[in-house]
């Protein structure tokens, strides 16, 4: 894989990108995420993530299992406030 | 580790590296900060990123004016490779009430004295600033354009990277377990990672301040409460500034790279440490803001999360050292906007452990206040 692969679509962060960050001392998802948006965009860090946890353990040298992956936040699925703010007026108690 | 510290922080947030890097500029470089997570990862990480100067009480306005200057310039002087985002794109804040009107009268004319440039509006005027602003039931606005939104996770590596550079040692994933005292003298700091002895301690320990002052026997008037915030998908500029209302408990604001960021309290929550995302937030926060500003029921909500607000009985933080422990200081319950302080907590923190004047008087802040019942209350906070 080449250095200017994409690794995060949403931000527009290369390996190149990613790999320098790390060298930096930023060495958890979290840590990367809040400092290059990397994971914060629509698909909130499904493609980068195992990508991005890959590259600390290759530059680090900790097993993939060792490091903190970042937090799944809700929603699973993006979703306008217009149909969470209808589904709470309209549908009652649908999420009890 | 090192071994010994002139100053050891607890806390890298905005407020620990803030007191970090003004010690160090002042020439105290022996200085460590302990976090026991990764930077920002607190409260300051997970705040609004909003910064205002338009507060009900002296002392907030006048912290908040002191700390929005020095954002201004902050880039120039931390010398940062990277872009704190300070947007100064206003606060518009918005009455519902008769009552809340006459306080933004009153906060209006306060502001105005301590040099602050905000003004009252008309609905009308509102709408100059918010074309799609849904007036109905609302009674009038104010307007800062000083006001505005800054990125925490830059600022804070700003503030970081800048002490480090200094000499300031930064511990991260390490947790302050406890605290040495001697005849009620700081004498040094319990670490996973080892001890630190030194003879003076910042408890800027944000959401976690409570615990930090247990380790020296003090109970802080203070309690954590949860407060949660939504983010949408980046979308074309559409909203200038903040808005902002305290009656019907909402604050919204588009950040620079194009999110919606939006945030309300909630009256019920439990005073704990918990930071899980909750489903009544979402409900609360969808329905308020697509009756306030309707055209947003058409953006996308793509993330939630929640931080931790560290309250006090008048909103207004406990700043300087305590009488019961010599060498404890304390940077500790912003009440929600430690990060909008924070570059003014690291001038004057620095300056009150040099025994310094300070550049604001912030013995008006002393955690003594509670004991003698001098408390100022602030009125504006969502």
């Amino acid at each position: 894989m080449s250095d200017n692969n994409i690794i995060c679509r949403c931000s527009d962060l290369t390996k190149e990108d990613i790999r320098r960050l790390i060298e930096e001392g930023y060495t958890t998802f979290d840590e990367i995420k809040r400092v290059s948006r990397a994971g914060m965009g629509p698909c909130q860090g499904r493609t980068c993530m195992p990508l991005i946890l890959r590259e600390i353990s290759i530059i680090t040298g900790k097993p993939i299992s060792e490091i903190m992956p970042g937090t799944y936040r809700p929603p699973v699925k993006a979703i306008t406030l217009g149909q969470i703010a209808e589904a709470c007026t309209e549908g009652g108690n649908e999420h009890d | 580790m090192i071994k010994s510290a002139d100053v050891v922080i607890i806390g890298g947030g905005i407020s620990g590296v803030a007191i970090a890097y003004n010690l160090a500029k002042k020439g105290v470089r022996n200085v460590a900060v302990i976090e026991k997570g990764y930077l920002a990862s607190g409260s300051t990480g997970r705040c609004g990123a909003g910064i205002r100067q338009q507060w009900g009480t002296e002392m907030n306005c006048r912290i908040a004016k002191f700390a929005c200057e020095l954002f201004e310039n902050a880039n120039e002087e931390l010398e940062y490779e990277g872009d704190i985002e300070f947007k100064q794109g206003g606060y518009l804040m918005i009455s519902s009430t008769e009552k809340e009107h006459e306080q933004f009268k009153k906060n209006v004319e306060l502001q105005n004295s301590l040099g602050i440039p905000s003004r009252l509006l008309s609905l009308e005027e509102a709408k100059e600033i918010v074309p799609f602003l849904n007036t109905d039931g609302l009674v009038s606005a104010t307007f800062c354009q000083k006001d505005g939104h800054l990125n925490p996770f830059h600022t804070t590596d700003a503030f970081a990277r800048a002490a480090e550079r200094l000499g300031v040692k930064i511990y991260k994933f390490t947790e302050v377990t406890s605290i040495i005292t001697e005849n009620n003298r700081i004498k040094g700091v319990r670490t996973t990672k080892g001890d630190i002895s030194t003879n003076v301690i910042v408890n800027a320990a944000g959401g976690y301040s409570q615990q930090i002052g247990k380790m020296v026997g003090i109970d802080l008037p203070i309690y954590s409460e949860r407060h949660q915030i939504l983010v949408t998908e980046a979308i074309d500029q559409v909203l200038e500034p903040m808005v902002m209302s305290f009656s019907l408990n909402l604050y919204c604001q588009q950040v620079p790279h194009g999110g919606l960021l939006m945030g309300r309290g909630d009256e019920g929550e439990p005073r704990d440490l918990r930071i899980t995302s909750g489903w009544h937030f979402l409900e609360e926060m969808t329905k308020t803001i697509t009756n306030v500003l309707p055209p947003l029921k058409n953006a996308r909500m793509i993330r939630q999360w929640a931080g931790l607000y560290n309250i006090t009985p008048d909103r207004q933080p406990i700043l300087g050292p305590v009488d019961e422990v010599e060498g404890f200081y304390l940077a500790v319950g912003f009440s929600g906007h430690g990060f909008m302080f924070g570059p003014a907590t690291g001038v004057l923190i620095a300056e009150c452990i040099l025994g310094e004047d300070t550049t604001l008087p912030i013995d008006m802040l002393h955690l003594n206040r509670f004991k003698k019942g001098e408390l100022i209350f602030e009125p504006s906070v969502v």
